[in-house]
């Protein structure tokens, strides 16, 4: 006869084993129409394209050569693809300059909140909440209606007599920046505010106290207090602004391309999947390496944090 | 000591300043574009005085209609089906002992939530492409089964939080009282989470109908959903139909957003 | 009517070890632990936190499996059972109610899980509300309920399944003072009633011996004594049951000789007295010595004290008075005496006075 001990073991067994069929679901159903085919697009990466789009099933490392460099048609010459490496650049330039932006404007907006009475505090944070759940396009479509040409903003400006012809604003470098920081905004805000929710404010007294001048108090005792929600922040925005599409479609035109609408140009008129594979998984690898300095940035802080 | 009323701690000067015009500037573009919803002429940015008329042309427009119901459709099998796998996943990977994959289990669970979306989109793209030719099908299953994956995290999450919050000795007390393991989350497990499960079912619902980028590429021709019909129209010349479009799918999300707020008020 | 527990056992325990972990990190809760426990018994687990008592309890409720040993219910093994196939029910510390139910519902839950028919769960729960008499709040969502209330809900809770078993996991520890000595009379009461076994767990040795028919005292995952409270307190079979329950004082002293049962000891400072010695013990040269300090009297220094010291404080309680006394060794003895106006005047702090230990009162220790 079984033990008690050897029942207890076999229903430990038994629950394991029925944890895991409880999460198959979840999981066959991400890694079939989530996770899974990203292989499938590294494979791809690797082949040969076919004349009107999808691959020819044949080894060809040019994909992954035509990222970086590019093939002079006269004298066959290797140099770098400027085309690309100009839109990384926007890429990163963007994302870094969306992200810097919503910080400064997102640590006084987040601090504003966390400063207000418990009641009035959760209204302010709805009210941050809002434009996040509205669609993505719908904000881009407010931007563009703003700066258009024939926009409210230039109509209003002609009207008043500022300016006599329309400031182009829209296909800019300008308009996909205003964008992205229009409508990634909220996901800076709020990861702020979670940390100087937790602020101790008598250390900011012990500050004050001890002769500091609103500025340092602020450098030195509340920045510092807040480095978790900051570096949370950055990443929430950083890295959804890399692969950003809609943003910069809408308000860049064909003109000012980010990665990832590079990307979707080769699987479009570009009729390059394999190179369209291969740009994913440089995007991928960039998103990943992003999330490994995030980590080990904020564990290392958490270790620092005095508290 | 200072006079509490005289030396505020907590303020900064400026700040106060900059919040409110951040959150002017927020609600400015889409106000702008409800405010333009109701123009009685056809320019976005010229106001000709109060009319109705763009939403009965919405109403009346097919193709919109169409679009409409059936990112409806979607969007509620879509909500339902991960909201159904987020719940057992929720379930097998909380309160419990680590065990051998949990964290890897965990992470894979919250990873369409890391990955780029344009990216998925281009891999579904090609996956789907793939069985297209083998099985000839292009039905909605695709857009189904993507809105799915996308939306497990979402719905996870909430659940996952009101799990933890309820406390495991009421399970084991139901089994002290002859309650067998299926009897217990019954009477409950189930019903101490169903708050969670409805913030997660609501999440993934206005999660799915938001979605642009991964419908774009999976999506057969014709198969629009509202924001892919828009952004398709946002190519051509612009008139407030579009902005009426968009005030009526706002009020949509919005109003489920604060239902989701009360609700997870109300049980806290 | 003398209330007294049968002589069939309703829960025995054999050689039950548990083991966490394994290796050099296994830690061991309960080592090699046997107790049987009679029917109709009200059968206290006393111990320091830590003890294994809880751990035990859980074995015999069913949440967890032993590593090794038996348990047996009327003498059917129960070890190896899941705890909704265990008659067995459980007070919680944490009451652990159900807050979307309310208290009739929470009491109803048992019987509805084993599918009792609708009359006869409206009976249960009804004759419950009025043993632990809260008829007036039967409709009452359970987290509006006050501590003492909580209590009572998930004691009916658990008797309406008419339990053989009815296990309490120190219930009474949230509670406060006046409540908690109004609850112990309630249990005693609910448990002749019933006449369901109780086993009781508590870390306080006051409530193990006004309430318990027999103790178990525990630490370490050891079962240290099982007796009544009577031979829990007068008998201490080692030191740490001594210093665990009650106050007493110990000594050093010499084995002179030693027959069966009793020895004669010489004190610190010359005096011989007799002791008591536990059964099959055989004590010799110097052994420890305890003395509870209502067994002692205070008298003039003189031939009759069996030990002299100086008083050096006088510390009055009420219904007694406690003498701290320095012995002469160095050692503090204390003295309890009951007040009563009879009595002689108490001796002013700083005189010299002496001990006499009644007769029999001396017990040797096994360390």
């Amino acid at each position: 006869m079984a033990t008690a001990a050897d029942i207890a073991r076999q229903a430990e067994t038994r629950e394991i084993r029925g944890r895991w069929l409880l999460s198959a679901p979840a999981l066959v159903i991400i890694a079939l129409a989530s996770i899974g085919p990203l292989a499938i697009v590294l494979v791809y990466s690797f082949l040969a394209p076919g004349s009107y789009g999808d691959v020819i099933w044949e080894f060809s490392p040019d994909a992954w050569l035509s990222v970086f460099l590019k093939r002079d048609i006269f004298d066959n010459t290797l140099s770098f693809a400027d085309a690309h490496l100009s839109i990384f650049w926007r890429s990163l330039r963007l994302s870094f300059l969306t992200t810097l932006i919503a910080l400064l404007l997102g640590f006084p907006t987040a601090y504003f909140i966390a400063t207000r009475s418990a009641r009035t505090r959760e209204i302010w944070l709805f009210l941050i909440t809002i434009p996040f759940w509205t669609n993505l396009l719908i904000r881009t479509f407010a931007i563009q209606e703003l700066i258009r040409n024939e926009g409210i903003v230039n109509n209003l400006l002609i009207k008043i007599g500022v300016i006599g012809e329309p400031i182009q604003m829209m296909f800019t470098d300008f308009a996909i920046l205003l964008g992205m920081a229009y409508v990634y905004f909220p996901l800076m805000v709020l990861p702020l505010y979670a940390s100087m929710e937790k602020i101790d404010f008598r250390l900011v007294e012990a500050g004050y106290d001890l002769y500091a001048t609103r500025w340092h108090v602020l450098r030195h005792v509340i920045v510092p207090l807040t480095r978790p929600g900051i570096i949370a922040g950055s990443i929430l925005v950083f890295i959804p602004t890399l692969g950003a599409y809609v943003t910069p479609r809408v308000l860049g035109g064909g003109r000012n391309l980010m990665l990832g609408n590079l990307i979707e140009l080769q699987f479009g008129q570009g009729r390059n999947w394999p190179l369209g594979a291969a740009l994913s998984m440089t995007m991928l690898a960039i998103v990943l390496l992003a999330l490994m300095v995030y980590v080990r940035v904020a564990t290392r802080s958490g270790g620092q944090n005095h508290g | 000591m200072a006079d509490k009323g005289s030396f505020d701690v907590r303020h900064q000067s400026g700040f106060p300043i900059v919040a409110l015009i951040c959150f002017f500037l927020l609600y400015l573009p889409i106000g702008a574009l409800v405010v333009y919803a109701f123009n009685a002429g056809a320019s976005v940015a010229i106001w000709e005085g109060f009319s109705l008329r763009w939403f009965t042309i919405a109403w009346n427009n097919e193709q919109v209609l169409e679009a409409a119901w059936r990112s409806l459709r979607i969007a509620t099998s879509a909500a339902f089906i991960a909201t159904a796998a987020a719940t057992m996943a929720a379930l097998a990977t909380t309160r419990t002992r680590p065990y051998r994959g949990l964290n890897a289990k965990y992470a894979f669970l919250n990873m369409p939530l890391m990955v780029p979306e344009i990216v998925v989109s281009v891999a579904l793209l090609i996956f789907f492409s793939r069985i297209k030719l083998a099985t000839g099908y292009t039905g909605l299953g695709y857009l189904v089964a993507a809105h799915a994956a996308f939306c497990i995290p979402f719905a996870y999450l909430p659940i996952r939080a009101r799990l933890e919050m309820t406390d495991l000795s009421l399970e084991t007390a139901a089994a002290d009282l002859y309650a067998t393991k299926w009897q217990a989350f019954r009477w409950i497990t189930l019903a101490l989470l169903w708050p969670g499960i409805l913030a997660g079912l609501m999440l993934a619902f206005v999660i799915s109908l938001d979605d642009v980028v991964i419908t774009e590429f999976v999506k057969s021709a014709g198969q629009d959903t509202l924001p892919t019909y828009m952004l398709g129209q946002l190519r051509r010349n612009v008139t407030p139909e579009m902005n009426a479009i968009s005030t009526v799918f706002l009020l949509i999300s919005v109003g489920i957003v604060t239902l989701f707020f009360i609700v997870s008020r109300k049980r806290n | 009517m003398p209330h007294s527990a049968s002589d069939e056992f309703a829960i025995e325990v054999r050689n039950v070890s548990m083991v966490y972990g394994a290796g050099a990190s296994a830690f061991t809760a309960l080592d090699d632990v046997e107790v049987a426990i009679r029917e109709n018994e009200f059968f206290t687990l006393l111990g320091p936190s830590g003890c294994g008592k809880t751990t035990l309890l859980r074995l015999i409720a069913g949440f967890s499996y032993p590593s090794g040993g038996d348990i047996r219910l009327h003498g059917q093994n129960i070890a190896a059972l899941p705890p909704f196939k265990r008659p067995v029910n459980t007070v919680f510390q944490n009451y652990a109610l159900f807050p979307h139910m309310t208290v009739s519902e929470n009491i109803a839950f048992g019987l509805a899980m084993l599918k009792r028919s609708r009359t006869e769960i409206r009976d249960s729960v009804d004759r419950m509300l009025k043993l632990v008499q809260l008829e007036a709040l039967k409709d009452r969502k359970t987290a509006q309920l006050s501590g003492g209330q909580q209590q009572r809900v998930a004691l009916a809770r658990a008797l309406a399944p008419q339990p053989k078993v009815l296990l309490l996991d120190e219930p009474l520890s949230a509670l406060d003072f006046k409540l908690r000595k109004e609850m112990q009379i309630e249990l005693k009461r609910l448990q002749h009633e019933t006449g369901i076994t109780f086993i009781f767990v508590t870390h306080d040795q006051e409530e193990a011996l006004t309430m318990a028919d027999r103790i178990a005292v525990m630490s370490a995952g050891r079962i240290l004594q099982i007796g009544s409270p009577r031979e829990i307190y007068d008998r201490p079979a080692e030191r740490f049951v001594a210093d665990f329950i009650g106050e007493t004082n110990f000594m050093q002293a010499d084995v002179l000789s030693s027959a069966d049962g009793m020895a004669e000891v010489a004190l610190p400072g010359g005096k011989r007295i007799p002791a008591l010695v536990v059964e099959g013990f055989r004590p010799s040269g110097q052994v420890s010595i305890v003395v509870r300090p209502e067994h002692a009297q205070i008298v003039e220094a003189g031939p009759e004290a069996h030990l002299t010291g100086t008083l050096e404080n006088t510390v009055y309680f009420g219904t007694d008075t406690h003498f701290h006394i320095r012995l002469d060794g160095g050692r503090q003895f204390i003295l309890r005496r009951q007040n009563s106006r009879s009595a002689a005047a108490a001796p002013q702090n700083g005189t010299v006075v002496g001990i006499r230990i009644d007769d029999g009162a001396a017990q040797i220790l096994k360390d």
